[in-house]
């Protein structure tokens, strides 16, 4: 299979706009004979659903969810990007462009990315016409903020809830199609099977989660965006809803995983507690900017901690070691997130880790809080304040600044982090990787398509901060209601697809006979302790530093997990009524196919770049290594029980300089 | 710890339902949903059906979870919702009753597991600004003053989770119908088409059967986000104002 | 269903109505309280009588009286059927319930309705209904040329029972929580909460609760002691 991106010609800056004005329409009247299936209500999927709608397509929209409300975008915290150049600060299409393919270490595609950079603008504007509230300056203008990676400002925000913001105005648009008409909702639906016939995909099978029957849905194509696997690690900062099955489901029947290795670990979350934990919780990137990352230099002290014999305070500042400004001088506790990760990583390997699990690092604002006190001492004409005085105006400060996530922080972990240094460790946060997609976002099958953290295009081996928001809405509102009009355009003589046809009664007994499966195995074990195994496989062998011994060993574990799975699993209850511990199941056994694959993309590339480190690949400094000759490539896989096959995409940059990231 | 669970159990929406009692050893570092997984475990190693219950995100954020803990929707601390909830808030011996959101509205569908698309339908009726993709001006084209948008934001952080009906003696609606009423109305993005969105909003919230509001202020104390009854004073004051000084009939 | 029915029994509607009512019967209980306090000067009922005669007689007056039963009426029905819908709205109850996220008033309007609706009918049967219904004796007044009905000794006879004046003081507390939640829950209803101004609403209403029903009681514990002989007020 040769891999076609589909890329239009033209110069870098004109190729979107040429496309998209000489692009086969589709016209009102055939529109409103097209169905089109959306599934997933995301930022990227509410986005499509409502813009299609608007556009006169007959959508038909799914979530999982009781509401399309509660799509995990909603739980972004910090901001989304855009080339607005609002603060004069030099920023443009090109440097925002340019960021973000730096930031993803040159593995994703130029014309993909500058297309992001330029619908960014217009995202901003369509939010606020919906009456998302950003923050603002006293003048009424929109307020920005810089975010890790890059030297302008171009991030809006709404307070530490952006996700929720922009989520809710996909959601408010969905909802008025809704009421229109020109979408029909379906919640509690799970996709659970893509059905093809002739080749194109027309439709899916779903379950609905209430009754537990399953049902046929056809389409003239189907839409995915059902975001990212992050939870094949088990413990994540995703939802614990959030998993793969639509996506490798329509993996299973044909289309490819692109890129599944790369993994965006995030630095700052809170450390895992025991061994029931269920969830991570990120704490938003912007606390680098003002808390200093140490580990006792002394292996006893460390200990001492562990144990509870001492905390944070009671190591002098001659024992504390703070490591990313002694690695990274000019960065310091700035560098971006991979290199913060396994910076962590490092430093708990050798012992030095502060949590009884021996897996954590302080953030500690003491500085910070002095910094900050004696300078507003001074601004209120204290000349000589003592220490006391300094520290209370300080932590003032730093409550205006961080108040939500310190107290999100304390609820968590009963800690009181004005007094005692922070404790974090790095979590699964992202998968930059997803179904591969052309410049059209449509899939090798052809019909159907893949939007936002669903599909691989446009952070390369690394997400900047950010840029998730921007990329699930770009997909949704901007890109796909005309690249959709590539393949429609060609399908307007096609009848409506009926759900009789043999295709569909193919794919909906498979998937009542795997329910049917899944219940009768009645094992001894639970889905959700799979699922933890699953996860510190992943965790150990796939996570934050990789090497091909482990992860060969890893693979044979994987497979022999899954064939206990299948033989051992116990599922409580029947396929035709509410049963969430089934659903969990269907769930835990696509990523246990999916982690293989991840492993073996993780094998193939033989280099370190981004979210993915080969132990193999470092300079003598430790830092990530890449090798561009060999492995400029987008790596998509095609699902095959025994051995999966990779097919490859090589990526061409006509428009920028490969350069290795130093942050020294 | 050792606790003692009353919790709620409801095969389907036609079962009259009934209490359960399980003994569960926590400790004081888990989230309450974890010591709701350790029930859940235990239950799925004797083979018995676990406890349905809806979560989702664990970070206080999505608003799918829902429980009624101790006579209190998400349990006894302000401001947070139950996953944000921790045992540290409870102690050795302690016996906590579970329950689901209970109002006419949100009819139980499993245990804990209530169904809340009412909201979604009180959103279709008008909870929207009518802008298609692509007809956006400017962003920056409307300066709004700070406080002003700060004041809808407060609005806006409402996370559907439905404890102010839970709440509400009444089961009424009011304070999550107020606050997109005022998120949308108080933005000069929204104000153009308020009329008929109050009209229709509150239309919808009356035929889905909520109760109403009798300024308890009970929903404003359980919000988990803290979201203010002064936003129910300006639901009620545009609603009268556009029924009674507007052209627009609904 | 024309705008206006659709308005009136939607669910601000109708609590529109409770509130303009319930406001309306506030300033009803402010006149009324200022007439009764005439019962404390020390004339033998001159005054109050005259003032009794005035109320039941000049025709304004008469027409505002029917205005206000209608009101009464109209907040009590209206109250009763929303609160039949309400419970009908919350289904069924919290098998744990807890009073710390609101007052007990608030949740208890109803109730307190009731109660002070019964008390009415009492009030009502003792003073209004003997008085168009039964013969009370008339008595001279100075300074008018025309005898008036003896309501004062009325009042005398009856609050010289401590029963009655007991059901008079159940009936008294009732209203002040009624008024407690009430008084500022009518304007919040009208859509009137300011953050400068709603301060000073629910401290006027926290006075108005106590001030009102303890001005209202005085009267009945006066009359009772002065009968059973604890202090002397009325020569």
């Amino acid at each position: 299979m040769k891999l076609d991106a589909k890329i239009p010609a033209g110069s870098l800056a004109e190729k979107w706009t040429k496309y998209r004005s000489t692009m086969d329409l589709v016209a009102p009247n055939n529109k409103r004979r097209i169905d089109v299936i959306v599934v997933g209500t995301g930022l990227a999927g509410a986005a499509a659903a409502a813009t299609l709608g608007e556009l006169g397509y007959n959508v038909k929209a799914f979530t999982f969810h009781d509401s399309p409300r509660r799509a995990h975008s909603i739980a972004a915290q910090g901001g989304i990007n855009a080339a607005k150049n609002y603060q004069n600060d030099g920023d443009s299409v090109y440097r925002l462009f340019y960021d973000t393919i730096k930031g993803g270490d040159y593995r994703s595609r130029e014309a993909n990315v500058h297309r992001l950079a330029e619908v960014s603008r217009d995202i901003i504007d369509q939010c606020v016409a919906q009456g998302v509230p950003f923050a603002r300056e006293y003048g009424g203008l929109l307020a920005n903020r810089s975010f890790g990676g890059v030297q302008v400002s171009r991030t809006f925000y709404a307070r530490g809830q952006t996700g929720q913001q922009l989520l809710l105005g996909a959601y408010q648009a969905l909802s008025r199609q809704i009421s229109t008409g020109s979408v029909e909702m379906y919640n509690r639906h799970e996709m659970l099977d893509l059905v093809k016939i002739d080749g194109k995909a027309r439709g899916i099978i779903a379950r609905n989660l209430l009754t537990g029957k399953v049902e046929r849905f056809a389409a003239h194509c189907v839409v995915l965006a059902t975001g990212g696997y992050g939870n094949v690690f088990y413990l994540s900062t995703n939802a614990m809803g959030s998993n793969v099955t639509a996506a490798w489901r329509a993996v299973r029947r044909g289309a490819l995983m692109a890129n599944p290795c790369y993994t965006q670990i995030h630095p700052t979350c809170v450390p895992v507690s025991g061994e029931y934990q269920s969830k991570l919780t990120l704490m938003s990137e912007s606390l680098r900017n003002d808390g200093r990352v140490w580990v006792p230099k002394k292996l006893e002290d460390a200990e001492a901690i562990r144990q509870g014999k001492k905390t944070g305070l009671d190591i002098p500042e001659e024992d504390r070691d703070y490591y990313l400004e002694r690695r990274y001088p000019a960065f310091g506790n700035l560098v971006p997130r991979d290199v913060a990760s396994r910076a962590a990583k490092v430093a708990c390997d050798e012992g030095n880790g502060v949590a009884p699990t021996g897996l954590a690092v302080f953030l500690d604002f003491a500085s910070a809080i002095q910094r900050y006190g004696k300078s507003r001492a001074h601004s209120a004409g204290m000349h000589n304040p003592n220490k006391e005085t300094i520290t209370k105006l300080g932590k003032e400060v730093i409550k205006e600044k961080y108040g939500n996530l310190f107290q999100m922080y304390e609820k968590i972990s009963g800690e009181n982090p004005y007094e005692y240094p922070m404790k974090i460790y790095p979590a699964v946060h992202y998968t930059m990787g997803g179904l591969w997609v052309d410049y059209n976002l449509e899939t090798n099958v052809p019909g159907l398509f893949a939007l936002g953290e669903a599909n691989f295009s446009d952070h390369g081996a690394n997400r900047l901060g950010a840029s998730a928001l921007m990329q699930g809405l770009a997909d949704g509102y901007f890109v796909i209601p005309y690249t959709i009009g590539q393949f429609l355009s060609k399908e307007i003589r096609t009848p409506k697809i009926e759900t009789s046809a043999p295709e569909f009664a193919e794919a909906e007994k498979a998937i009542e006979t795997q329910l049917q499966k899944l219940i009768d195995i009645k094992g001894n074990q639970s889905v959700e302790s799979f699922h933890r195994r699953l996860g510190k496989i992943m965790w150990e062998y796939c996570g934050m530093s990789r090497n091909a011994e482990g992860l060969k060993k890893a693979r044979t574990m994987i497979r022999e997990l899954r064939d206990e799975f299948w033989k051992d699993v116990f599922v409580p209850g029947t396929v035709d009524e509410f049963n969430p511990e089934l659903e969990k199941a269907g769930r835990v056994a696509d990523f246990m196919e999916l982690g293989e694959v991840m492993i073996l993309d993780a094998l193939d590339r033989n280099e370190s770049c981004g979210g993915h480190f080969r132990e193999e690949h470092k300079t003598a400094e430790g830092e990530a290594l890449r090798r561009d000759e060999e492995y400029a490539y987008v790596a998509a896989w095609e699902w095959d029980e025994k051995e999966p096959k990779m097919y490859k995409e090589e990526l061409s940059f006509d428009n920028v300089e490969l350069k290795t990231r130093s942050y020294k | 710890m050792k606790l003692t669970l009353k919790v709620w159990r409801q095969d389907n929406t036609q079962d009259k339902g009934r209490f359960e009692t399980h003994q569960v050893v926590a400790n004081e570092h888990m989230s309450f949903l974890e010591m709701m997984d350790v029930l859940n475990e235990s239950l799925i190693a004797e083979k018995k059906v676990p406890v349905a219950f809806e979560h989702d995100c664990r970070e206080g954020i999505c608003g799918t979870c829902n429980m009624v803990i101790n006579g209190r929707p998400h349990g006894p601390q302000k401001g947070t919702t139950v996953c944000q909830l921790h045992m540290r808030a409870f102690k050795d011996g302690d016996t906590i009753v579970i329950e689901p959101w209970r109002a006419t509205a949100f009819p139980v569908i499993k245990d804990l597991v209530v169904d809340r698309s009412a909201f979604d339908r009180i959103i279709e009726a008008g909870g929207y600004i009518s802008v298609n993709t692509g007809q956006a001006q400017d962003a920056n084209a409307i300066p709004i003053e700070k406080d002003l948008s700060s004041q809808a934001f407060d609005a806006a952080t409402c996370i559907g989770c439905g404890a102010c009906v839970a709440a509400c003696p009444n089961g009424s609606a009011m304070l999550f119908t107020s606050a997109k009423v005022a998120h949308l109305g108080l933005l000069p993005q929204g104000k153009v088409e308020s009329s008929k969105r109050v009209q229709s909003m509150v239309s919808q919230m009356d035929e889905e059967g909520f109760g109403l509001c009798s300024n308890t202020g009970a929903c404003e104390a359980e919000c988990p986000k803290e979201i203010s009854i002064v936003n129910i004073a300006m639901l009620n004051r545009e609603y009268m104002s556009s029924v009674l000084g507007s052209k627009v009939t609904v | 269903m024309s705008w206006l029915t659709k308005f009136l029994t939607s669910s601000i509607g109708r609590k529109l109505i409770m509130s303009l009512t319930g406001l309306f019967l506030v300033l009803f209980l402010i006149v009324h309280l200022a007439g009764n306090l005439q019962l404390l000067i020390n004339d033998q009922g001159a005054t109050f009588n005259a003032y009794a005669y005035t109320m039941t007689h000049n025709p304004l007056i008469k027409f505002i009286a029917y205005g206000n039963y209608f009101f009464i009426l109209l907040h009590a029905v209206q109250g009763i059927l929303l609160a039949i819908k309400n419970r009908q709205a919350k289904g069924s109850k919290y098998a744990v319930s807890t009073n710390k996220t609101a007052s007990w008033a608030s949740k208890n309007m109803a109730l307190l309705g009731i109660l002070i609706f019964a008390f009415l009918c009492i009030h009502m049967g003792d003073f209004w209904f003997k008085m168009k219904f039964t013969d009370i004796p008339m008595v001279a007044v100075e300074g008018l040329d025309y005898k008036v009905a003896n309501l004062y000794s009325k009042v005398e006879a009856s609050f010289a029972q401590w029963w009655i004046v007991l059901i008079y003081l159940i009936g008294l507390l009732a209203l002040a929580y009624h008024l407690q939640h009430g008084f500022q829950s009518a304007f919040q209803t009208l859509g009137l909460n300011h953050k400068k101004y709603t301060p000073l609403i629910h401290s006027l209403g926290r006075i108005f609760s106590i001030v009102l029903p303890l001005g209202y009681a005085i009267i009945p514990i006066l009359y009772l002691g002065n009968s059973m002989g604890w202090w002397t007020w009325f020569g």
